[in-house]
């Protein structure tokens, strides 16, 4: 299994290094395309495929509830240290992998809806350029990510981590050459940093408190410690990986980047911006949910972060225009309510969740995606309308995902988000009350972009109109998909409606995993328990799965079933029955301000440029004032003091002092030859009378004043 | 030695005041032939000067230089007239003020 697992992981590595070396090639003619798909699908069917048959069939039939680990190597070896109580440890980290329930459910969503995207993006970018270089980042991306699900310590995981980070980067800002593209890909980067900086340093405190970063070890601690043994560490360990989790998986307030996201391809925003990558942060959360069950606050925090992101999201989804930026905002509302669940103690409805909405969040992507394929670019919602008579497969696939967002029996999104629902009622009533609001709102604005994309007229002009229009105004936050179709919306070629079908097929039944006791299922639930090893008891105390009385469940799915409804009758009365949305636009001028609160996404955008760039850029400022005043000023006074104190003054110096006195000297000889050239007076006789003087002063001194 | 024979001290006095005339003349008189008489008798004073040790000493060294600056004095003589009639030649005077051209 070592071996399967390690071709799991590197055959993608290897796809995109083939096709990485092969990016610059046309990718029109016939021999490199199929190159370029035969490395990048064969690369991920080859990983799904082992995936499927040599990891997780092997792992399910051996009936363990053990996790499988394997490691290839020391990855780092650090010697021996002391951890915070005492305790000797040695600071390795093994580059291993690890298996259990939990993996091989992210494995199977991740390889094969990664597959899946694959083929779709054949179809779909088959008039781009940079054709290999796309499926070079989407097979990098797989690699990645198949590292962070995979890893069996956070390190590897880590790792993953960051590469999923910059492949998100490289393929939003895939069209490199439109500065929106580019601005969101950095954006992304730059928000999804605040956020890995909390993982970091969440891992530094594992490593500081456990003396390792093994899923298996630390968990094996903290299981064994129980509630009260790490107290605020834990929670502070919680909380900084809450914020990793937050800046990837787009919660409040790291959600900015996810919206923009969207100027990426759509399978991009299929695949990673929806159903894998932005759910790592709950992959990540669940993983941890020992070290997050024992700390209470933690688990409050991650709850209400969770509904509030859900709430927020759904409210900004109903006043959207762009059909991506409705499922973006759909899609953080979505993770949102994943967090929800993870807070309020169901890990398995989590990850339920995160696995129903992989198949109805892509195949509404993909759905969106063929409706942009086949409408020439355009994403304004308000430019469709009718395209069900265009494009009939895409209609029924994408009304299939729309109703399983939306809640409706016995379709996938039904199940996960009654659990998650249940679980949030016997937790804490606000969260369970946000929760349904939310569901509401999700099947209002779902159907609302079902209505105004597929039923009524089409209003868009032809094709060339839009194109010519779109050459010069490219929309900001638009997917700068190529305009090649010159007329009118057509359906997408069969490599994307067929993985449409797929999808649809998998939002129908993927729910059927985990239906409640209630409905005729088992308690636990089929998931649940397959999970429940995953799960493990917390100072002795085994986790224990929700239950709640019959009537009870039966009252709340009622109620999430009801307000779904009504939430689809709404936008049916206003989106389908007024075919000109009088309605729609007299609710909006009644309440103009909220609706331009709602439209403009709570100027959140605004108020982080107000605060937080201009804040930067203010902070920067002041320094590059401070610098330029204060360190360049000393600078500067050091040069002054040279050039006036040590020049002028040396200057000065030399002029008076040295020169006087070189000076000083001639002068001094000139005036004195001046006064003894008197002397010299020419008369031998002066000469012989000082000769004399001299010899009787001599004299005299001798003879007389001798001492 | 017989009691007519004077002390050397008093050879001493005339061979100082010899050479105090000499001096004198030498530095007072304007007349070149003159200052070279002076010279002369500067240099006889000097000879009565070494005789007189000489006899006191009972050593013939200072006659013999006596003898030899009577020598050199005939010369300095001779050389010392000649300079003179160039000078004369030159300036149509024997006055020393007239010979002062190397002043500085």
């Amino acid at each position: 299994m070592d071996k399967a697992l390690l071709a799991v992981v590197l055959l993608p590595a290897l796809g995109a290094l083939i096709n990485g070396l092969r990016a610059s090639r046309d990718p029109f003619t016939r021999k490199n395309r199929t190159i370029t798909n035969a490395v990048a699908l064969g690369a991920t069917l080859l990983s799904a495929l082992i995936a499927t048959i040599g990891v997780v069939l092997p792992y399910v039939s051996h009936g363990t509830q053990q996790a499988y680990e394997h490691s290839y190597y020391t990855w780092i070896p650090s010697g021996m240290g002391q951890v915070a109580g005492g305790l000797i440890s040695s600071f390795n980290v093994d580059f291993a992998f690890r298996v259990d329930p939990l993996s091989c459910t992210m494995l199977m969503i991740v390889t094969w809806i990664g597959f899946l995207i694959h083929v779709y993006a054949t179809g779909y970018m088959s008039h781009e350029h940079g054709y290999t270089r796309f499926f070079t980042y989407l097979n990098l991306f797989m690699f990645m990510m198949l590292l962070l699900i995979l890893g069996a310590n956070y390190m590897v995981m880590f790792v993953g981590w960051e590469g999923v980070g910059l492949c998100s980067y490289l393929l939003i800002g895939f069209y490199y050459d439109k500065t929106f593209a580019a601005d969101a890909g950095k954006k992304a980067f730059i928000t999804n940093r605040i956020g890995d900086f909390g993982f970091i340093l969440a891992v530094f405190l594992i490593f500081n408190t456990f003396g390792t970063s093994d899923y298996s070890k630390v968990f094996a601690l903290a299981s064994a410690g129980g509630t009260g043994q790490y107290g605020a560490v834990a929670t502070a360990i919680c909380l900084l990986l809450f914020v990793g989790a937050a800046g990837k998986s787009a919660q409040l307030p790291l959600y900015v980047w996810l919206p923009d996201a969207m100027a990426g391809p759509t399978p991009v925003s299929a695949l990673i911006h929806a159903a894998t990558m932005v759910t790592a942060g709950v992959y990540m959360v669940v993983r941890s949910n020992v070290l997050f069950r024992m700390s209470p606050t933690a688990m409050a925090v991650v709850a209400t972060v969770g509904a509030l992101t859900a709430i927020f999201a759904a409210t900004i989804g109903i006043a959207q225009n762009d059909i991506k930026k409705v499922l973006a905002y759909s899609t953080v509302s979505q993770l949102g309510y994943m967090f929800l669940a993870a807070g309020v103690g169901a890990f398995t409805a989590a990850i339920f969740h995160v696995m129903t909405h992989a198949f109805f969040k892509a195949c509404l992507f993909l759905g969106a995606g063929s409706v942009i394929h086949g409408c020439g670019g355009e994403q304004d919602m308000r430019k469709m309308g009718g395209l069900r008579k265009f494009m009939p497969r895409t209609h029924w696939t994408m009304l299939v995902a729309t109703i399983a967002i939306s809640g409706i029996p016995p379709l996938a999104g039904f199940f996960s988000k009654d659990e998650i629902l249940a679980n949030a009622w016997s937790y804490s009533k606000p969260i369970w009350i946000l929760g349904v609001i939310t569901a509401g709102l999700t099947a209002f604005y779902m159907f609302r972009l079902y209505f105004m994309t597929f039923h009524g007229q089409y209003r868009g002009g032809h094709a060339e109109v839009h194109a010519a229009q779109d050459a010069h105004h490219p929309a900001p936050g638009a997917d700068a998909h190529a305009n090649t179709h010159a007329h009118d919306p057509h359906e997408s070629p069969i490599s994307m409606t067929g993985v449409l079908a797929i999808l649809a097929v998998l939002a129908v039944i993927g729910g059927f995993v985990g239906i409640p006791a209630v409905l005729g299922g088992s308690h636990p639930t089929t998931f649940q328990s397959w999970l429940e090893p995953v799960l493990l008891p917390l100072g002795g105390h085994p986790f224990h799965f929700h239950t709640a009385s019959h009537a009870t469940e039966w009252a709340l799915m009622a109620v999430s079933v009801l307000i779904a409804v009504a939430g689809i009758f709404l936008a049916f009365r206003l989106y389908k029955r007024d075919e000109q949305w009088v309605a729609a636009t007299s609710l909006a001028r009644r309440f103009a301000p909220i609706h331009r609160l709602l439209a403009n996404k709570y100027y959140v955008d605004e108020i982080y440029n107000a605060v937080v760039i201009r804040g930067t850029l203010l902070i920067c400022r002041a320094l590059w004032w401070f610098d330029r005043n204060i360190v360049d000023g000393l600078v500067n006074l050091t040069r002054h003091l040279t050039v006036f104190g040590g020049g002028h003054g040396m200057n000065l110096f030399d002029r008076f002092v040295v020169d006087g006195l070189v000076n000083g000297v001639a002068w001094g000889a000139g005036r004195g030859s001046v006064a003894l050239r008197r002397m010299q007076s020419g008369l031998v006789q002066n000469y012989a009378m000082v000769m004399g003087g001299g010899i009787v002063l001599l004299a005299v001194v001798y003879l007389f004043l001798k001492p | 030695m017989p009691a007519s024979v004077p002390s050397t001290e008093a050879y001493l006095m005339l061979s100082a005041t010899l050479f105090a005339v000499g001096l004198v003349g030498v530095v007072m008189r304007r007349n070149m032939i003159t200052v070279l008489m002076c010279i002369e008798l500067m240099l006889n004073a000097v000879n009565i000067n070494l005789v007189a040790f000489s006899h006191r000493l009972a050593n013939l060294e200072g006659q013999v230089f006596s003898i030899f600056v009577i020598t050199i004095a005939a010369g300095e003589a001779a050389v010392g007239l000649a300079i003179i009639i160039q000078l004369y030649r030159l300036r149509s005077s024997i006055n020393v003020d007239e010979a002062r051209t190397l002043n500085g």
